[in-house]
């Protein structure tokens, strides 16, 4: 089943995804049903607590205030996934499973809050944005480890992040636990970092930094994410990876370096992740807990955010915006209790991230849904579609669609 | 390092693969020394015996063939002599007592349960060509519902098999978006993850609230062996303690090499997962036995969830797995494939977690280093003995009929 040749490439593009997003939404709804919660409600006070009702111009007064406040919390939320999902999706078109952004993002925020804590007499400016590449470095290097495993002895990735995310936590844990080397002065018998001090913070530009206003991090993950897509596009070293991505083998026999490419795109990748944790470190965490560390989730959600924008810039950007409206609408001083139990809600987020990656894993569904008024004989019909259906098997034109929208997805990853 | 000579020496040289296991020896020799029942008082020998095989490590990395080899030599050469310095610093008492041999034994069995169930799943799941990397995820709907199960049937045989049924529909979910929906298999996996993660904590969250699953529970029971448990050091190391889960998972993996490896079936499995197409002209079932294995290995995995819930710990909490889904994913790749190097994969794993345990004895706040320690360990052993390894050819691919 195909979609109509009149929808364009961009179209189909949006689309595909877009129902998917729509079917995750009406199967949780159906979940919340069965089990008693009114799912309209609760998407409703979902929708609220995102913030995103500030984007109506008829909500006012007090309503409008606080939707700014969740709005802000959004974006602060969907910095780091969108620079997670980027070191995810850069790794993917490479045809690596990049599983350890988590473990990037932790050595990161180490680096992160150990550079923004020391060297107190720097200029402000300096300090920033020393504090932001030192985690990039480290997040990178990290990254690179098993990038180089993989082109020197050919150790498969998945192993390797995989373990180098547990040495990342137990070592930050480490650090960071009471009488561990970097226990903050005034941590006094809590496993915590020192604090940044204040003009260490990234700036804030929209809402009241004491609130956890929006600060200048979203702007960082929307500049890497055009980063990543003149990288990968207008460059090079981006034609070399999405080669290495489709096929190594070809890839070597063009004269490419595929070894050194392991190591290149690792080690962006992990840049990517390190960002990620710097933002949150400098944007509205200031200190770093063992809490923080063991409990951070935001480097495996990447590998989700990536798979949902099917591993491009733009792709990534708007699902980071989805997962960290997500997180923020659901988060338990937003939903309204009388609706759902607010314990239950980020549970519901978990149950509809999951139920969006699982259908964004096969086009199929969307695709026949789509084409379903075609099908039933509704709309013009397309001149030539007959021809191409009989000379298509139906499902073969969908996986094509489908591979398509993928380009070099981990499918090549042969787990 | 093959010498050209015009007539063959009398006595062959060594090669350097040769060379570099002798080194390896050394270095182990090197770690046991100051460990019981050696338990040497000072770190002298085994210093040098560790720079020997470091030094020795260096040379055969030379030897481009014999890189991994050289590399791995090094790491434990050099490795050894922190080791002994560390263990020549404590008490005897101390190091004795972490290093009670049949205790680590018992604990790192019991680390390696879940994980070996979850691999032998792995296993038959990407034999068949199904990639799984929502084996962490079928772990955790094992861990809730042989919990639930087992609290609301009063019955720890019902437990577990609601709890493999679970892992079994997950694993069928997996199997129709990855078979009959072609989609991406990896992407399937990760969502089956998100998924487990959402369902049981929002099951936990509606049934038992705040309180957590009961106190008492019937748990699956330990089994004490009748001969074993009168042989010192076997009574406590396994005699005794070993929970049924644990036993019936090692028989297992004999079991499943037998069925891959020396039964038709187990043929026919592998070559559907090497040449679909070709599997398909003569006549056999793709799909089918596809989807067979997959929830085969959701069972499986859900099992390792159900020791790790309703058999070791004897209650559920959120995202209870923490990751061990992943080393499990990792040990598959670690034994290519194959049950007994998947069983090495999660003793090694196993038995250094355990220790890594009972040596925060020495010293509290290097404790929590030393957590890392089987994840260090792990990698090094992949890095420097497994290297390239090659999967079924069409794991991953969806299989369209033509």
């Amino acid at each position: 089943m195909k979609l109509p040749p009149s929808v364009s490439r961009t179209g189909r593009a949006l689309l595909v995804p877009l129902t998917t997003v729509v079917i995750a939404f009406v199967v949780a709804g159906l979940v919340m049903g069965l089990t008693g919660t009114n799912p309209f409600k609760t998407y409703v006070s979902i929708f609220d607590g995102t913030g995103l009702n500030w984007l109506f111009p008829w909500v006012g007064g007090q309503t409008r205030t606080i939707a700014s406040q969740d709005l802000q919390q959004t974006l602060v939320a969907t910095a780091p996934l969108i620079l997670t999902g980027l070191a995810v999706a850069f790794a993917f078109r490479a045809g690596l499973f990049n599983i350890g952004a988590q473990g990037q993002y932790t050595v990161g925020s180490v680096l992160a809050i150990w550079v923004g804590t020391s060297f107190t007499h720097m200029n402000p400016v300096l300090h920033i944005v020393a504090s932001i590449v030192a985690a990039a470095l480290i997040g990178g290097a990290w990254a690179a480890l098993a990038g180089w495993l993989k082109a020197v002895v050919g150790t498969h990735e998945v192993i390797s992040t995989i373990m180098l995310n547990w040495i990342a936590i137990w070592v930050a844990t480490y650090l960071f636990q009471e009488n561990g080397p970097l226990q903050g002065k005034q941590a006094l018998g809590n496993p915590v970092s020192n604090t940044l001090p204040n003009n260490v913070h990234l700036p804030v530009f929209w809402g009241n930094p004491a609130l956890q206003g929006l600060d200048v991090g979203i702007f960082i993950g929307l500049a890497a994410a055009v980063v990543f897509w003149a990288i990968m596009n207008r460059s090079t070293l981006g034609y070399e990876v999405r080669a290495v991505g489709h096929n190594p083998d070809a890839a070597r026999g063009a004269g490419i370096n595929v070894a050194r490419n392991y190591v290149v795109t690792m080690a962006i990748c992990g840049a990517f992740a390190g960002l990620a944790s710097s933002v949150d470190v400098l944007g509205w965490q200031f200190q770093v807990s063992t809490a923080d560390i063991s409990g951070s989730q935001v480097g495996f959600l990447g590998i989700a955010v990536a798979l949902l924008g099917r591993n491009t810039a733009i792709g990534t950007v708007a699902a980071a915006l989805l997962f960290g409206a997500l997180e923020t609408g659901t988060a338990a001083d937003n939903i309204n209790a009388s609706v759902i139990n607010p314990e239950l809600a980020p549970q519901l987020t978990l149950i509809i991230e999951g139920l969006v990656v699982l259908l964004v894993s096969t086009d199929l569904i969307a695709v026949r849904l789509l084409g379903l008024p075609r099908r039933l004989g509704l709309g013009r019909p397309e001149p030539g579609a007959d021809l191409a259906q009989a000379l298509e098997p139906d499902d073969a034109a969908a996986q094509a669609a489908a591979v398509e929208g993928f380009d070099a997805g981990p499918a090549t990853t042969g787990l | 390092m093959t010498t050209v000579t015009k007539q063959p020496p009398r006595v062959a040289a060594p090669t350097t693969k040769q060379i570099g296991i002798v080194a390896v020896v050394l270095a182990a020799i090197a770690w046991v020394l100051t460990l019981p029942p050696i338990m040497a008082r000072t770190p002298v020998p085994s210093i040098v015996l560790g720079v020997t095989a470091a030094v020795i490590g260096v040379a055969v990395l030379r030897d481009s063939n014999h890189r991994r080899l050289g590399g791995v030599t090094v790491a434990i050469g050099l490795i050894a002599i922190p080791l002994a310095i560390a263990m020549t610093n404590q008490t005897s008492a101390n190091v004795r007592e972490v290093f009670t041999w049949s205790a680590v034994v018992a604990s790192g069995l019991t680390f390696a349960t879940p994980l070996i169930w979850a691999a032998l799943g792995g296993i038959i799941s990407e034999r068949s060509g199904v990639v799984n990397v929502g084996l962490e995820g079928m772990m955790l709907v094992g861990c809730y519902f042989g919990i639930f199960g087992a609290d609301v049937c009063s019955s720890w045989v019902l437990g577990m098999l609601i709890g493999m049924a679970s892992g079994g529909l997950l694993g069928l979910l997996h199997a129709y978006f990855s078979i009959h929906l072609r989609a991406n298999q990896v992407v399937s996996g990760v969502a089956i993850n998100l998924l487990a993660t959402g369902i049981t904590g929002y099951l936990f969250v509606a049934h038992y609230g705040d309180n957590g699953t009961p106190g008492t529970l019937p748990q699956v029971p330990n089994v004490t062996l009748p001969v074993i448990d009168h042989i010192t050091f076997l009574d406590d190391a396994v005699g005794r303690q070993t929970n049924l889960l644990t036993w019936v998972g090692l028989l297992l993996v004999p079991v499943v090499w037998w069925y891959l490896f020396r039964t038709r079936a187990g043929l026919r499995l592998r070559a559907i997962g090497e040449q679909p197409r070709a599997a398909s002209t003569v006549g056999l079932k793709v799909v089918a036995t596809r989807y067979g294995a997959v929830v085969t290995s959701g069972m499986l995995a859900a099992l390792g969830g159900v020791y790790l819930s309703d058999g070791f710990d004897g209650s559920f909490n959120f995202d209870m797995t923490d990751g061990r889904g992943f080393i499990a994913l990792a040990a598959v790749i670690f034994g290519k494939w194959n049950p007994f190097g998947a069983l090495a994969a999660t003793i090694l794993f196993g038995f250094s977690t355990a220790l890594a345990y009972r040596l925060q004895t020495f010293s509290q706040t290097l404790g929590t280093l030393f957590q890392a320690l089987p994840y260090v360990l792990t990698l090094i052993a992949v890095a420097g003995l497994i290297g390239r390894s090659r999967p079924p050819a069409a794991s991953g691919i969806p299989y369209v009929k033509e």
